[in-house]
C-alpha cells in the first residue's frame, strides 16, 4: 500500500502535463491524491489490520489523518477555485457538465458529514453501533465517489497507478468494514 | 377465497403501457421547420471574455480548431460571423486574456484557427466557442477532445435569429 501511494504520487510528479500548469494548480492535484491516499490508509489504521507495533495507536493517527483529510479537501477545492472560479460553482451547485465534479462533490459532503459525527459525537447522544454505521455509511459513499472522480479525470495522474492507488483504497474499505464486522 | 382486483399480470400490463405511451410522446416528429439550433452546452460560458479580438492565430500555434456556421431552419451557410474561442493550453488558462481569440467564417460558413495545444484543465481536455454577434441567438459550446492527445476539434454551429 505504501508502494502503490508513493508510486501514484511519483507518478503523477512526472506527468507532462504539469509543465502547463502553475504551482496553484499543482496543489489542487496533489492534495486530491493524497486526499485518496489517506482514505486508502484510514480503514487499516482503526481497525488495526496493518501489523504495526503495539504502541502504535492507529486509532489515534486516524482521527489526525481525518483532520489532514479535511485540510486537503480544503486545498482542493480552494485552488481549483483560484484556477477557474466557474467551474468549481457549477460543480458545487451540482450543474457541472462534467460527471467527475458530482462524484467529489458527493464525496466531500460525505467526509465532511464523516467528520461531523465524529466531533458531534458525545453531543448527539447516539447509542456506539448507530454512531458507528452513520459513519462508516458516510465513509463508504466517500470512498466509492473519491474512486467514480479520479477514475473519471483525465488529468496528472498515471493511468495503471491511478487504477492501482483507487483498486487498494476499495479493498481497504472492504478490509476495514469485514475486520469491523468480525469484531463485534 | 376472494380474487384480488388487481393481480400482478394486470400490474405488468399497465406499467407497460405506461412505458409505451410515455416513450411514445419522446419520439421527435420529422421537423417541418428544418435544422435545429446548437443549444448551449453546460459550463460552456465558463472564463468567457466578452469582446476577444479578431486575431490571426492565438499564441504560437500547434492545434487547429475547426468548424462551420449555419442558419437554423434552411442550413444557410453563414459567411462573416464571428466566432470567439478559448481554451487552457499549453501556453496559458482559460481566464488569460491571451488564451482568448476570435475569427470570421469565410464565404462557405467556415473557419479555421491556429491556438497552442489544448490540455486537460479541470479533468477533461475541451475548449470552449462562443457566437456572442447579437444577428442571431448567442451560443456557448465547450467541445471535450476524445483523447488529450489530438491536435484538432471541429465545432458545428446553428444559429437561430435573435
Amino acid at each position: 500500500m505504501v508502494s502503490v501511494s508513493t508510486v501514484s504520487l511519483a507518478a503523477a510528479a512526472f506527468s507532462p502535463f504539469l509543465q502547463w500548469r502553475d504551482p496553484v494548480y499543482w496543489a489542487a492535484s496533489f492534495s486530491g491524491i493524497l486526499a485518496l491516499v489517506i482514505m486508502l490508509f484510514q480503514p487499516l489504521l482503526v481497525t488495526g489490520i496493518l501489523p504495526l507495533h503495539s504502541n502504535f495507536n492507529g486509532r489515534r493517527v486516524h482521527r489526525n489523518l481525518g483532520v489532514l483529510l479535511l485540510v486537503m479537501i480544503a486545498i482542493h477545492v480552494s485552488t481549483l477555485w483560484l484556477t477557474s472560479p466557474p467551474d468549481v460553482i457549477d460543480a458545487l451547485l451540482l450543474v457541472s457538465p462534467t460527471p467527475f465534479s458530482l462524484w467529489g462533490v458527493i464525496a466531500m459532503w460525505a467526509i465532511i458529514g464523516a467528520a461531523a459525527v465524529v466531533a458531534l459525537r458525545h453531543g448527539l447522544k447516539l447509542r456506539f453501533i448507530t454512531w458507528q454505521r452513520i459513519h462508516l455509511a458516510l465513509t463508504a459513499i466517500a470512498v466509492a465517489g473519491t474512486i467514480a472522480h479520479a477514475l473519471l479525470i483525465d488529468g496528472i495522474m498515471e493511468q495503471v497507478s491511478k487504477v492501482a492507488l483507487c483498486t487498494s483504497a476499495g479493498l481497504a474499505l472492504v478490509a476495514g468494514l469485514r475486520a469491523r464486522r468480525k469484531r463485534i | 377465497m376472494n380474487k384480488p382486483v388487481f393481480s400482478r399480470r394486470h400490474l405488468l400490463a399497465a406499467a407497460g403501457g405506461i412505458l409505451v405511451a410515455g416513450s411514445s410522446r419522446l419520439t421527435v416528429p420529422a421537423r417541418a421547420e428544418g435544422l435545429a439550433p446548437t443549444r448551449t452546452m453546460r459550463g460552456g460560458a465558463n472564463n468567457y471574455r466578452p469582446g476577444a479580438p479578431i486575431v490571426e492565430r492565438i499564441g504560437g500555434g500547434g492545434f487547429t480548431m475547426t468548424g462551420r456556421v449555419r442558419r437554423a431552419g434552411d442550413g444557410m451557410l453563414l459567411s462573416g460571423q464571428r466566432i470567439q474561442m478559448w481554451a487552457h493550453t499549453t501556453e496559458g488558462h482559460e481566464r488569460d486574456a491571451h488564451s482568448h481569440g476570435a475569427t470570421l467564417t469565410d464565404a462557405n460558413g467556415e473557419f479555421i484557427m491556429e491556438m497552442p495545444q489544448i490540455v486537460p484543465a479541470f479533468g477533461q481536455a475541451h475548449g470552449h466557442l462562443a457566437y456572442d454577434s447579437g444577428e442571431f441567438k448567442t451560443v456557448f459550446l465547450r467541445p471535450v477532445m476524445a483523447s488529450s492527445r489530438d491536435t484538432s476539434l471541429h465545432v458545428e454551429f446553428v444559429l437561430e435569429s435573435a
